[in-house]
């Protein structure tokens, strides 16, 4: 080739290239900041150092057949509905607790508590493998101890699946709307395929003052006691009692990830 | 230069056609993905991660074997490596474009890959990964490029490209660690949580890439002029040969831990690949063919009438790819998965669309690997005539 | 000059394609169409000023969903001093409740295929 066509088309790619890369850089970040985002809290928002969640799992298999939590947490979610359990999304559900507390489980326990199911969910673990691995920071661990997805940041890498031990997250291998047979709730938005989703203690609901939708209405089905959510940290709260009282344990403690679910059994 | 690339026999063309093809079969393939989502593969709650990742983890690991020619050539003066050193760093490159392809299609959510620019995060490994790859590609090229250019006019190339040649060497190191660190940081998968992953991952990748190489020039010695050298050759050989041994010594190490010490975390994942899981067994028969290719392979490389006899190591280093591409591209991904965090177990295949599409990106590579060694191999028989 | 032919149809053909929206708008009647997105009947006064969010409600809103999901902050300040929750569903979707009214209608004029409704819902419940 012409030496001086080689050298135009070498130096017409570079200048390209560097504009293209140079752009969003020189081009001014325009939005003329108008307003201010304020720190102020919302009125009655619910505020805590270390939010953690209590589950009585002998009250809880009192009742056996009951998926209370499940269900309200699933239609306040729109979380879909998918049978084929190789794609299914689920954030909070039961599991038999020989494979729950692989630990505490051994050939000799009482055969029906070893096939008995006790509630899962994502730990919100204190020292989180899945944010650790977030090559996006989409997943994060906030002030107060909950572990939280941003879905629009999401790049459905999977790496977060991979690294938490307790298979709490769920991808959405398809678009999951035709799923949600429950009535969409409008106020609360659908996830789109690829992103990966799991509970996030409703911070939706904690803005508003409420409760978790799961701790919410068993506490209406079953009585106080059997879900109960609070400050850890906080000396004074129904949580930090009741693992005082009480004898707890957690999933997997070996691996340091420091859950804040905890069992009492 | 590049025009080298755009005359060639009927035979070079027929072959640039068929990649093509497939490569168009696996875009099509591809755009269907995109649509409905990662729900078309095989890929489940419990296997998130399956094909497309494993033949990203079996291809940085040829990539990375390109040191395995530029270290004793730049580094120690191996002269009878020099016609050899192009062929390495464009398989390189090639394997390379081939890793990130396969991250890209694995993505729910492609077009944000950015993001992981955007938002840097140095705790994890996947964004490392991305920055060492295509650091790696960088250098691959202008390596490539600079000491190409400069045989080609027949000059000595710039002095300045030396250090970044010598970079290349713990560059090439690093890609199949931070790789290997992926998995082997993750504490919720013990089949992977062994400080031996990395070393195993460097061993099996200094023996399939070298033995990639080997075959493709054999191949080109017999369809074109190009002839990487008797000598290369063989370094070639008696490099895959150590790096074979290394491998399989630690592939029964890797045994011992976990049969002798009974540990279920440890063991279920070995049983699962060698006498199957609570009934599952898929890999089983992979995994065998897999172990008894690699010795095979590596009793006869050990026979030095054999080894130096190119008719049987084309055939031995076909056997060492096989193998190694079975335990990294099959076995070790999914098997960190085998039990789930709660024991069950799921077994993956992959579906016919993620077939079509993982051959499509392989086509690809090959198609970038086919230029490029064409535009060598007719640039060295033009300097050579 | 060479290929004359050949050329002068290529630069016709070219200048068909370069001017094609204005005499296919023109052809299809749709010239003078403007955007007509409805407004809200109650209230006259959003967020912030009318011309400011035309220009800039992409990044309000995007300053709104990373405070809100990533900050866990929820109040707004606007430039006149009012207070606002940061919420698309709450505050947005308040005034402008059918997406097909409001956001569409721009939207669609100007080819423009936001992703929010993959996931968000209008009031109706629309998706």
């Amino acid at each position: 080739m012409d030496e001086s066509r080689r050298a135009f088309l070498k130096t017409a790619g570079c200048a390209i290239l560097g504009a293209g890369l140079a752009a969003p850089i020189a081009a001014p970040i325009a939005s003329a900041v108008a307003g201010a985002v304020s720190a102020e809290a919302m009125p009655g928002e619910l505020k805590a150092a270390r939010w953690a969640l209590v589950v009585d799992v002998k009250k809880c298999l009192q009742r056996e057949n009951c998926r209370a939590c499940i269900d309200a947490c699933h239609v306040a979610h729109n979380v879909p509905l998918i049978k084929d359990p190789a794609h299914e999304i689920k954030w909070i559900w039961k599991e038999p607790f020989k494979d729950t507390f692989e630990a505490e489980a051994h050939p000799y326990l009482e055969k029906e508590l070893a096939d008995k199911q006790v509630l899962v969910l994502c730990n919100h673990c204190d020292n989180p493998p899945c944010v650790r691995v977030c090559p996006t920071k989409a997943t994060w661990k906030r002030a107060d101890g909950i572990v939280m997805m941003d879905q629009h940041r999401c790049i459905g890498c999977r790496y977060c699946i991979a690294g938490c031990p307790y298979g709490s997250r769920s991808f959405n291998w398809q678009d999951p709307r035709p799923f949600i047979t429950t009535g969409i709730k409008p106020e609360y938005p659908t996830r789109m395929k690829g992103v990966v989703e799991k509970c996030t203690f409703c911070t939706e609901r904690l803005v508003k003052g409420l409760a978790p939708a799961c701790v919410e209405v068993c506490n209406k089905v079953a009585g106080p006691g059997t879900m109960t959510f609070g400050d850890i940290r906080d000396p004074g709260s129904e949580v930090a009692r009741m693992l005082k009282t009480g004898f707890s344990i957690r999933r997997k403690p070996a691996l340091g990830t420091e859950p804040q679910i905890f069992y009492l059994v | 230069m590049l025009e080298k690339a755009l005359h060639g026999s009927r035979r070079y063309w027929t072959l640039i056609g068929f990649l093509s093809a497939v490569a168009l079969v696996g875009v099509v393939a591809y755009l269907k993905q995109l649509s409905a989502g990662l729900v078309i593969t095989g890929l489940s709650r419990d296997v998130p991660w399956g094909m497309y990742i494993a033949q990203f983890t079996f291809l940085v690991g040829v990539a990375a074997s390109a040191v395995m020619v530029v270290l004793p050539y730049y580094l120690h003066n191996f002269k009878a490596f020099g016609r050899l050193a192009i062929l390495g760093e464009f398989l390189a490159i090639g394997a390379v474009t081939m890793c990130m392809l396969f991250i890209f299609v694995d993505m729910g959510q492609p077009t944000r890959v950015l993001n992981v620019i955007l938002h840097p995060t140095p705790n994890s490994l996947m964004f490392w990964d991305m920055m060492v790859l295509s650091g790696y590609l960088v250098i691959n090229v202008l390596v490539a490029y600079v000491t190409f250019t400069s045989e080609n006019k027949g000059v000595h190339p710039p002095s300045w490209i030396k250090p970044i040649i010598i970079l290349s060497i713990p560059w090439a190191v690093s890609i199949h660690t931070v790789t290997a660190f992926l998995y082997s940081g993750l504490g919720a998968r013990p089949f992977w949580l062994t400080a031996i992953l990395a070393p195993r991952f460097l061993a099996s990748a200094f023996a399939s890439g070298p033995s990639l190489l080997i075959v493709l020039c054999l191949v080109l010695r017999k369809y074109t002029k190009f002839d990487a050298g008797e000598e290369a050759i063989r370094k070639l050989s008696e490099i895959v040969t150590y790096a074979m041994a290394a491998n399989i010594f630690f592939v029964l190490v890797e045994l011992f831990t976990a049969l002798y010490s009974g540990i279920p975390e440890h063991k279920h994942h070995f049983e699962y690949l060698f006498i199957g899981l609570h009934g599952h067994n898929a890999l089983v028969p992979y995994m065998w063919t897999s172990q008894f290719l690699a010795v095979t392979a590596l009793v006869l490389l050990l026979i030095p009438k054999i080894r130096t006899n190119f008719k049987y190591l084309f055939p031995i280093c076909v056997g060492v790819i096989t193998a190694i591409w079975i335990e990294k591209g099959l076995g070790m991904v999914v098997t960190g998965f085998i039990p789930s965090p709660l024991g069950k177990v799921t077994e993956y295949s992959p579906t016919l669309l993620e077939g079509l599409i993982t051959l499509g990106i392989y086509a690809g590579g090959f198609l970038i690997i086919t230029l490029l060694y064409k535009i060598a191999v007719s640039v060295r028989e033009e300097l050579e005539a | 000059m060479y290929d004359t032919g050949k050329i002068m149809t290529g630069l016709a053909a070219f200048l068909v394609m370069l001017t094609l929206p204005f005499w296919y708008s023109a052809a299809t009647g749709k010239a003078g169409e403007r955007p007509d997105p409805v407004l809200p009947k109650t209230e006259k006064k959003c967020v912030e000023s009318r011309q400011y969010m035309r220009d800039y409600h992409m990044d309000l809103l995007n300053r709104w969903r990373d405070a809100v999901v990533r900050e866990d902050r929820h109040i707004y300040v606007s430039q006149d001093g009012t207070r606002h929750e940061m919420s698309l569903n709450n505050t947005c979707m308040k005034c402008h409740a059918e997406r097909a009214q409001f956001c569409d209608k721009c939207h669609k004029y100007l080819g423009e295929n936001p992703f929010c409704w993959d996931c968000h819902l209008d009031r109706k419940g629309v998706m």
